[in-house]
């Protein structure tokens, strides 16, 4: 068996409650109740203007790739017997950009596109364990 | 306006091995610290300021003072990475513009190499401190060649750029290499598969490290260090040598936003500051030290230096055009890059040992003529959070 990929750790209170959310399938984020910007990683403050009024909402899970690579070589254990497989960012309809994978392709050089249609998919480690928001063409 | 002439650089050292077993890298600092006085024709005890990232040892700029031996009456451990050494020559302009200081001392030590340090291909552990940044990017298993190829990745699909427009990048630095004893030792000793010129076709049919980024568009991991002495006008006006003076800097930082170009570095922030403090035109600059890390660092920083318009990067770079013997300007990392001469982990202090030696007829690929020059280092990770800063050089 593979070794565990690298995990959130905590006490760290900006980004607890997004990981917290997952273990109910819930890719959450938060906007400003002051200027209305959109706010991602989490934060108790807005980015744009300051304020610390936020609401937290959770995403629909559908979005674009903004961009994205290959990792042909990784030296980390988890990775390392993977195969190549792909990282990306991908922009949430919502107006967010998250760091992900990008999964269910067969060749994901050949298969994934700057700009494609994804939705999200929910990756389990676990019972009780945070779970990893990735993506697959939509 | 007159272009300011407050301080310049009046001393050089870049140490001479890329595999240096047995060294540590505040050994390096020391020695190439006395290299650079001896260049400058300044001594020891002339140094009376201290620019350092702080982190051998992790003595911090408490213990490195201490190391050295100095006393100095300004210090600054100013650390961004790579890019840390063009922000410390600025900040030094300024201190000594200030009458602070009066001589200047930035070093740098690596043994990347020997420590065997997998920088590019390693990953997040998940063993570092919980941050709101390692909390969000650690489980996706990026790696730091992955974050710079995501930003290729998508200027290809932005711009319509070829692979084989950004391979040429790797091509001119090799040739300037090769012109560069140290440059081709260095490849020896890091066993490079071939230490020749290399082809286009040698980049494209290079392998994959991360998509799209080839083996041939990414930096060497070597030892290595040097040093680099600032001095007011006065003290250089007593200098062996004919100083170089710093006429314009700038520094910016960018880092991932909802929305954001990932296509464009800090660089487009700073670039005006530093051309509009020393009253020149990309166009007049005959030397561009650009921080190449990989490829697509090198074409985001021509293309938000200025030196071409935004997207157009790929037809600058690929007529042969940034060689050292070609008359359009600029010649490109002319001692062989971070490609193919020297990257120990931050690579900014040799844009500014090459810079000068250009402005000072020094080069062995010399631009003819060659009046100004720019340093623009880019530090931290293109593709999330990272800090670029342009140094401006004018020969005496």
């Amino acid at each position: 068996m593979a070794a565990p990929r690298p995990q959130p750790r905590f006490p760290e209170p900006d980004t607890q409650p997004f990981w917290e959310a997952t273990k109910r399938h819930e890719l959450s984020y938060q906007t400003c109740n002051t200027c209305n910007a959109v706010i991602f990683y989490p934060r108790s403050h807005c980015t744009k203007c300051g304020s610390r009024d936020l609401t937290r909402r959770v995403s629909q899970g559908a979005g674009a790739v903004y961009t994205f690579t290959v990792i042909m070589q990784s030296r980390h254990p988890a990775f390392a017997e993977l195969g190549p497989y792909a990282v990306a960012y991908v922009d949430l309809d919502e107006g967010f950009r998250i760091m992900t994978n990008i999964v269910g392709v067969q060749d994901p050089i050949r298969d994934i596109q700057c700009g494609m249609r994804v939705q999200l998919r929910w990756h389990d480690q676990g019972e009780g364990q945070l779970a990893l928001p990735m993506f697959e063409p939509a | 306006m007159p272009q300011r002439r407050d301080a310049a650089i009046v001393g050089i050292h870049e140490y001479p091995l890329r595999v240096a077993p047995g060294v540590s890298s505040l050994q390096i600092k020391a020695a190439s610290a006395a290299a650079a006085l001896a260049d400058a024709g300044l001594s020891w005890s002339d140094v009376d300021a201290l620019y350092d990232t702080g982190g051998d040892q992790n003595i911090g700029g408490l213990g490195i003072a201490e190391y050295f031996g100095f006393k100095p009456r300004v210090i600054d451990t100013t650390y961004v990475g790579g890019s840390s050494f063009e922000f410390q020559a600025n900040h030094a302009l300024t201190m000594i513009a200030a009458g602070k200081c009066n001589v200047a001392l930035l070093t740098y030590g690596s043994t990347a190499h020997s420590d065997r340090r997998a920088i590019g291909t390693a990953g997040a552990t998940g063993m570092g401190p919980a941050t709101f940044i390692n909390n969000m990017e650690d489980p996706w298993g990026l790696t730091l060649i992955g974050n710079y190829a995501m930003v290729k990745s998508r200027h290809l699909f932005q711009y319509g750029t070829t692979p084989e427009q950004f391979a040429h990048i790797s091509v001119a630095t090799r040739r300037h290499a090769m012109r560069n004893p140290e440059a081709v030792q260095a490849m020896t000793d890091l066993e490079f598969v071939g230490v020749r010129d290399i082809t286009v076709n040698d980049v494209l049919e290079s392998r994959l490290i991360a998509y799209p980024l080839r083996l041939l568009e990414c930096c060497m991991v070597s030892d290595g260090g040097g040093a680099v002495v600032v001095a007011s006008a006065a003290a250089a006006r007593n200098c062996r040598k004919k100083p170089v003076w710093i006429i314009g800097t700038g520094e910016a930082t960018k880092y991932r936003e909802n929305g954001g170009d990932i296509t464009v570095s800090a660089g487009a922030q700073a670039a005006p500051m530093a051309f509009g403090e020393a009253g020149v035109s990309p166009a007049e600059i005959d030397v561009l030290m650009a921080y190449d890390s990989f490829s697509i660092t090198v074409m985001c920083l021509i293309e938000d230096l200025g030196f071409c318009k935004k997207g157009e990067g790929g037809q600058f770079v690929s007529d042969g055009h940034l060689v050292f013997d070609d008359p359009r300007k600029p010649a490109l990392n002319t001692d062989g890059g971070g490609l193919s001469s020297n990257h120990p982990g931050q690579r900014g202090l040799f844009l500014l040992l090459e810079a000068t030696r250009q402005l000072r007829g020094e080069s062995t690929s010399q631009v003819k003529d060659a009046k100004l020059a720019v340093a623009v280092g880019n530090g931290g990770q293109l593709g999330s959070r990272h800090a670029t800063a342009v140094t401006i050089l004018a020969a005496d």
